[in-house]
Formats: C-alpha cells, structure tokens, sequence
C-alpha cells in the first residue's frame, strides 16, 4: 500500500518534469537532426510558463470545463497505472480522457478544432485495437492484468522469471507503431500538431489559449511518460537489471520516435487506419502465440 | 394467486380496455394509471421475492395445465389462420407457407406426444426472470407513458385513420407476453409466449399500413416464424428424445457438464432466439421496424422483443460452451457485433444508427450467451440491464427530437445544445452510457471482454478489439455533435411534452442510479443467480475494487459536472475563422469580400464501413455458419431418429 502510494505521488510530481525535460530533448535533437541549435532544454517549461500569463479568454463557457476533465483523467490514467492496477482499467479511464478532449474540441463549434477532433476520434479508432491487444498480451503471458503483477516479470513453464520482450516482440513492435500515433508524431501528427506545416491551423487545439492550452501540454507530459510507462512493462522483470534495461528501452523509444518525425511528412488519415489495423492483425498473431506459449 | 400471474392478467385486460376506449382523455389516464400499477406490480414482485431469499419460486399448475396448455392451442391455431390470411392478401406466401407448416405440426405434437410428457413445473421464477420482469414493468411501462404524449403528436402529423387504440392494445399485450415468457418453464407455454411478441411485433410495425410499412413488417414476420419454426423443431426434439418440455431439465443437462448430449434441442433453441435478438443473418427485420412510430422502436429494442431473444440464450448459456451449439453462437454473435458496429459508423440517420448499435450489443450479449461460462453469463445479464435502460433513453430523445426539429439526421442535431439544451443533455448522457467509462455498458463490456480472452477463442479477442473501436468512434463523434456550442439560436424546449420530458428525466436518473448501485446489484442478484445456476460459488467477472472505483468515477464526473459545468470568468471571445468572423461565429468574410457560411459535416467512412458491404459479408458468413451446424443436427436427428 505504501509502496503504491509512493509511486503514485512520484508519479504525480516528477512525471511533468521528466515529460517536460522529454519535450526538451525531443526538440534539441529535432533541431540537430536539421543541423540546427534548437531551444534551451527548459524550454518547453518557459512555454508553459508564459501561457500561464496570457490573456484570460474562451470561446464559450463549456470548453474549459471539457479541457479540465480532460486533463484530470489522464493524471488519473497514469495514477492507476503507477499504482500497479489493472491495464483495461487504466485503457477505459484514457479513453474518458481522450473523449473528453474530443468533445471540447466539438464544442467550440469552430471548423478547425472540429476537424481536428474528427480526425483525433479515426486516431484513437487507429490505435484502440492495438493497445488492447497489448493487455490481453500482457494478461496472457502473466496471467494477470494488474501492473502490480507484470512488472514483477512472469513465471514460464521453465519455472524462471522472464521479461515479457522477446516472447511479446509482435505486440511490442506493434505497439511502437502506434506510439507515434499516441505521440502525435509525423506521419501522423494528423489531428494537431507543432509544427507549422499543419494545414488545420492547430488542428485540435485552435480554439484552446492562455491556462487551458497549458493544461493541455502538460496532460500530455504526463500522458507521455505514463505511455512510455507501457514501453517500461515489456522489458521488466522485477530485477534491477530489468528495470535498467526498460528505462534504456523507453529513451531508445523515445529517440525512435523523434528520429521518425523528422523524416517522414504527415501521410493522409487512410494510411494511418489501414496500418495500424494490419500492424494490430500481427499483433493478434503474437496473441496465438502467447495462448499456446 | 401470486403477483405474476396478476401482472400477466392485469396488462392484458388494460389492453383490451384500450382496445375499445376511443377518447385520448380517457385512454391516457387509463395508460399512465395502468403503467403506475404495472410498475409498482413489478416492484412488489422483486421485493417480495429476494425477500423470501429463495432460489426460484416453482408453480406446478397441475390442475390447470391441460386447460391453459389446451387454450394456448387453440388461440396460437387461430392467430396461425390470421398470419395464413394476411399472407394470403398482401401477396406475402411465405409467411403463410411458415404458419401453414408451424401450427399443424404443433397441434400434431401437443395431441399426439406432448400430453404424455410430464411437466413437473410450468412455471418458474429465478433472479433471471426477476430482473426481466423490472426491466419490462418498468421500462416498458415507461415507455407507453410517453407514447401517450407521442402519439398524440404523431396522429396530428399523420393523415391516415385514427388506430391508436389497436397501437395501445398492442403495447400493453406486448408487455403482458413478455411478463408470460420470461416465467415460462413449459417451454411449449413460452413458445406460446413467443410467438405472440411476434405477432405484437407485426402489427406495431405495419402501424401506418404504408407500402414501407407493410413490407417491413412482413419482413419482420417471416424472419421471425423461420425463428419460431426453429423454436418447433426445438420443441420436437426435446419432447421425443429426452421426454421433456422443461427448461430448467434441458439446462441442468448443461450445468451437469452434459451439454454436449442435448445440443441438437439447444441449436434450434438458439437460433430461434437469434432472430428474436436480430442477430445476421437475420438483423434486416430490426432495421426495418424503423419505420414505426419511435415508442415502438424504444419498446422492441430496449426491453422487449430482442431482449426475449437474448433472455432465451443467457437461458441456456449452461449447455453452450466449447460444443457446437455454443462455437455457432459465439461466433454468430461475433460476427455481427463487429459488423453491426462498423456498419453503425457509416450511419446518419440517428434511429438507424441506435439500430445498428442495438444489433451489435445483442451480439455481444449472444457471444457471451455462447461462451457459457460464470463470467460470461455476469457480463451477458449486466449488458442486459444497462443496454434496456439506456437505449430506451436513446430512441425515446431521437424521437422528442424528430417532433421538435423535424428531422431524426445526426447532421441536423447541430446547435442541439442551443435548440434543446435539456434534450441534449439527456442524450449526451445517453451515449455515454453506451460506450464510455464509468458508464455501465462499458462496464459490462470490460467483464465480456475479460470473459472471451479466457474462453481460449482468439477470434473473440480480435473481434472485441477491433469492434470496441468502432463502438467509439461511432458514439463520439454523435456526442461532438451534440455539444456544438453555437450561439443565437431560439431555445424551443418548452415545446416538448411534459410527459415526454417526464420519461427522459426518468431514465436519465435510472441509467446513472443503476451504474452507482451496480456492484451491489451484482452482489445480490446476478452473482447468486449464477451460483444457483451452476452450482458454485461464482464470483463477479470484474474485481469488486474496479467496480468500486467506476462508481467512484462516475460520482466525480457527476460532481464536476454539477459543480463547475457551464461556468466560466474569462472573457468570451469569437471564434477563429480563417477569414474575418462576421460576429455571429457561423460565417465569416470570404476572399471575395462575400459573406460565406461555415457548414461542417461529420466523417461517415463509407469506403470503409459501408453498410452493404458489411451486410454481404455478415449475411454470407453467419448463413453458412448456421446453415453447417443445422445440417449436422439434422443430419444426427435422422440418424438417430430413423425409426420413427
């Protein structure tokens, strides 16, 4: 009980700094990546900070509401995921979340959030099957959904402990594909985005400003970390060794990802659902494997 | 005399005062007073019963059974004359050619073997039973309460004759044969039963006697006759090779781990409740009851008709499993709830949509039916509970909405939330109910889901992944929708029925009441019901700390909402337009210096999830599937009964 305890305020103290300081990182080695110098590393810290300061306007008086909840539930996703409890639980409680985001999009009643939004629900309509199929692969290989109980790596027929990772490598390489995705990274940074290439204005988030924008950027901190906390399961088995190992992994990821971004441009909404349906049908493969491992 | 048989004969004689009383004044005290009395029947009934703390309440009924079953005979024969008649005159044989084939070989089987079958119990009363009861006495009657107000409004846009005593005759009929079906241990007595929701069914359907409407509810009957000669051949089988008409025997053959041996009884049984729960191949009558008037909809998709189907198959769950009745099931069901759910995505119009979805959550129902197990039959009853209460809620609003801005088009519910702020509210609670955490469709779906992961069957798993997508997708962007804030528009609430309003407000509170207390619902019902069932202790498919916490969940979402929804200090300021906003944050100045309005559309994928398509593929596989098992039954029925 403590124990969970301490991860879970871990969680909620160090998660923004770790996912700021991420988002740092991320946009040093973008730039490097383009032979340039990039921002200080605290800068998307200062960002925040300055958003903070902004005027204090809305479009309407439901939209901040929607953006609050929004930002709640994925502080509380990550809270249920640190504090070891069931992976569909954490799963149902994002997708609250992400709908409540959606729906505060909708109701600015402005064309480019709504555009945004529609193309974030064919997004989430992406991923969805996938990060299922990463529990029941979790549930499968360890006999149980908890968190609690999959970071303590399993126990195969060999009677040893093991990290899920090789016997999971399907899942775990089709979860890597939809990572991007949950990233918001080019190819498919469709529903909003950075970057001033984005036709959309700022997609999603056009009619968002001030406090309610910075809400926004720091959800997703937390949200980062907590999926990159998905990465970390693959790898751990309840030793020092694993726990070494799954942190290298989640930042190996997490350079993966930028390393993607930079050298793809958007695709167009079909291929972002037509692949991450096949990628998820090779992960259901890894399914069959795991009901006869 | 217990509360059941008062609650049986109490909605029939209602419907027969309806029948005859002409004046709307008289007819709605008489519906709404009669929906009260049902309601709080019901009610007594459910206290009355888990207060004695009984398993199952048992009627034998020996002195009356040969004259009720006798009685059943000759009203079903009759009713059989009816459908030959109809058939005959709207140029629709097959129905005729399904009734001639149906009562003759029914009265041939009730004269020649069924009188020498013994039945121990004609009727039963389970915690099943029970909570079907509350679901129609309450549901339902709260359902002909607004169809009072509904009709009055559809009759005054309607020019044809005047049949609203014939509608409400009909409701109440309805009501009282579900009442009957749900008690039914005789399983000739629930045939009995059965057919008459068909035929209730028929004639609700073909209400505006248009072409459309005639059609449809053909259409309707001779999908579900094809399902009521299953239910015979059911019925044959069980009463010649196992010498019984009971249900609780043929299921305690499957909770005796024996339910291989009665699978030939038990196919029939199903599929005959498969298309009662409009599962593919035979979902197209449910799309097509579309064209009756919305109360109808609300009452054959949320707490009748289809749920007498899913009633049927969570019934027998104890002899589905790994045997082959219970692979066609799940997989039946499977299919079609990934179907249903993607063809849902292609939907505008909101009553089809509601349609597609209901088939789908059906389907999800059947699976769980199929997969037979404690866990399964626990998720499989919750859908039951959440889906009537909150699809109710649904189609009662599409219909409001239908009357008060003339159009049931989910592209015509922009600016809801101006038009009809308390409409709006009630059906975004609606679909969030159907699909969200910590709703309890959702709720109910995490057990299903949990369930089919370990019934081994990794088709299931890929279907609820892809499907619980879909189910998202198609729910959310209705709900987008709905929130729209756009301004200046006339707020034309006060032009909904209070009885209408009444009814919403009543569900809403029911569908959120339900998903706070469902844990102990769970507790006190289903789980004991399963263990009485099987024979063990079951425990919920879900922890009871993730069922804690959905309640705590949904109780903060309420508490925000009531706190701080609707409030803010900030400046409101226009929106961002790309061009100049005009101000009204509808249009803005084109580049031609032309004031040009925003339209937005939503996303319907109809390259992707196009309803033929998903009907062709549905339809083809879900036939050869049915139509596989069924040769191999009749195939073993010949083998076996060669000499008689």
């Amino acid at each position: 009980m403590i124990k969970m305890i301490i991860a879970v305020l871990a969680y909620l103290i160090l998660a923004p700094v770790v996912g700021g300081v991420l988002a740092g990182l991320d946009r040093i080695i973008s730039a490097r990546m383009q032979r340039k110098v990039g921002p200080p590393l605290f800068q998307p810290f200062y960002d925040v900070l300055k958003l903070m300061e902004k005027e204090r306007i809305t479009v309407n008086n439901a939209m901040d509401f929607y953006v609050g909840c929004f930002f709640l539930f994925v502080i509380v996703t990550g809270c249920f995921f640190f504090a070891g409890m069931d992976l569909l639980l954490v799963i149902f409680t994002l997708t609250l979340a992400s709908v409540f985001l959606i729906v505060a999009a909708f109701s600015t009643g402005s064309a480019y959030p709504q555009l945004g939004a529609e193309r974030e629900l064919l997004q989430m309509m992406a991923y969805e099957p996938m990060v299922l199929i990463t529990a029941v692969g979790f549930y499968l290989f360890n006999g149980s959904f908890n968190v609690s109980s999959i970071v303590n790596g399993s126990v195969l027929a060999d009677g040893n402990v093991h990290m899920a990772f090789p016997y999971m490598i399907g899942i775990f390489v089709g979860f890597l594909y939809i990572l991007t995705i949950k990233f918001r990274k080019s190819p498919f940074d469709l529903s909003m985005s950075h970057h001033a290439h984005q036709e959309l204005v700022a997609g999603l988030k056009t009619e968002f400003s001030g406090k309610t924008l910075a809400l926004v950027e720091i959800a997703h901190w937390y949200e980062n970390v907590f999926l990159l906390g998905f990465v970390f399961l693959f790898f751990a088995n309840g030793t020092i060794l694993g726990y070494v190992i799954g942190i290298v992994a989640c930042l190996i990821t997490y350079f993966f990802e930028t390393f993607i971004d930079n050298n793809f441009a958007r695709m167009k909404w079909n291929v972002a659902i037509n692949t991450a349906w096949v990628v998820a049908l090779i992960g259901m493969v890894n399914i069959i494997v795991l009901y006869y491992l | 005399m217990s509360t059941i048989f008062i609650l049986i004969a109490f909605a029939f004689v209602v419907a027969v005062a309806l029948l005859v009383l002409k004046a709307d004044a008289a007819r709605d005290i008489l519906v709404k007073a009669s929906a009260l009395i049902i309601a709080v029947l019901s009610i007594w009934l459910a206290v009355d019963f888990f207060g004695s703390g009984e398993d199952q309440w048992v009627y034998a009924m020996e002195g009356t059974h040969t004259l009720i079953s006798n009685a059943m005979l000759v009203i079903e024969t009759v009713l059989s004359v009816i459908v030959i008649y109809l058939g005959i005159k709207y140029k629709k044989y097959l129905a005729s050619v399904f009734a001639l084939i149906q009562a003759p070989t029914m009265i041939w089987f009730e004269l020649t073997k069924g009188h020498h079958i013994h039945v121990a119990n004609n009727i039963v009363i389970d915690r099943l039973s029970v909570i079907m009861i509350l679901i129609v006495g309450i549901v339902g009657s709260l359902i002909t309460v607004y169809a009072t107000a509904y009709m009055k409004d559809f009759q005054h846009h309607f020019h044809g004759p005047d049949r609203r005593p014939f509608f409400f005759f009909l409701m109440f009929i309805f009501l009282s044969a579900m009442f009957g079906l749900v008690v039914s241990n005789n399983i000739v007595w629930m045939f009995f039963f059965w057919e008459i929701t068909t035929l209730c069914s028929f004639f609700l359907i073909g209400y505006t006697k248009t072409e459309e409407a005639i059609n449809n509810s053909f259409r309707q009957l001779i999908l579900n006759l094809i399902g009521g000669l299953s239910f015979v051949v059911g019925i044959l089988t069980l009463g010649i090779f196992y010498e019984t008409l009971e249900l609780s025997t043929l299921i305690a053959y499957g909770t005796a781990g024996m339910g291989a041996l009665v699978v030939i009884p038990t196919i029939f049984l199903v599929i005959a409740g498969m298309t009662k729960a409009a599962q593919m191949p035979f979902h197209s009558w449910l799309l097509g009851a579309m064209v009756a008037p919305t109360p109808t909809s609300a009452l054959l998709h949320s707490s009748t008709m289809v749920k007498a189907g899913v009633f049927l198959i969570i019934k027998l769950a104890p002899c589905l499993g790994m045997n082959m009745a219970g692979m066609m099931t799940m997989l039946v069901g499977g299919i079609t709830f990934l179907l249903a759910s993607f063809a849902a995505i292609s939907q505008s119009n909101g009553k089809r949509l509601l349609a597609f979805s209901t088939i789908a959550n059906l389907g999800l129902i059947v699976i769980c039916g199929g997969i037979g197990t404690e866990a399964a039959v626990w998720a499989g009853i919750m859908l039951i509970i959440f889906h009537s209460i909150t699809k109710s809620l649904m189609f009662l609003c599409v219909g409001t909405t239908e009357h008060q801005i003339g159009s049931r088009d989910i592209e015509d519910m922009d600016a809801m939330f101006a038009k009809l702020p308390r409409l709006a509210t009630f059906m975004m609670v609606g679909i969030i109910g159907m699909f969200c955490a910590p709703m309890g469709m959702l709720v109910s779906k995490w057990a299903a889901m949990t369930a089919m992961i370990d019934s081994g069957n990794f088709i299931l798993v890929a279907i609820i992944c892809f499907g619980s997508a879909a189910t998202a997708f198609y729910w959310t962007k209705w709900l987008g929708k709905l929130s729209a804030i756009v301004p200046g528009r006339e707020n034309i609430e006060k032009n909904v029925p209070k009885e209408e309003t009444l009814v919403h407000s009543m569900l809403v509170l029911m569908a959120i009441a339900v998903c706070l207390v469902f844990p102990l619902v769970s507790k006190a019902i289903v789980i004991p019901y399963i263990s009485a069932i099987f024979g063990t202790s079951a425990v919920a498919a879900l922890s009871s700390n993730n069922m804690i916490i959905m309640c705590i969940m949904l109780a903060v979402v309420l508490i925000l909402v009531l706190l701080f929804y609707g409030k803010t200090n900030k400046k409101v300021v226009d929106i961002y337009m790309a061009g100049a906003n005009m101000g009204d944050n509808l249009t803005y100045m084109g580049s031609m210096q032309t004031p040009m309005e925003q339209n937005l559309r939503n996303w319907y994928m109809e390259s992707y999830f196009g309803e033929k398509k998903m009907d062709l593929i549905g339809v083809f596989a879900t036939t050869a599937i049915i139509c596989t098992v069924v040769a191999i039954a009749v195939g073993t029925i010949l083998g076996v009964g060669g000499g008689f």
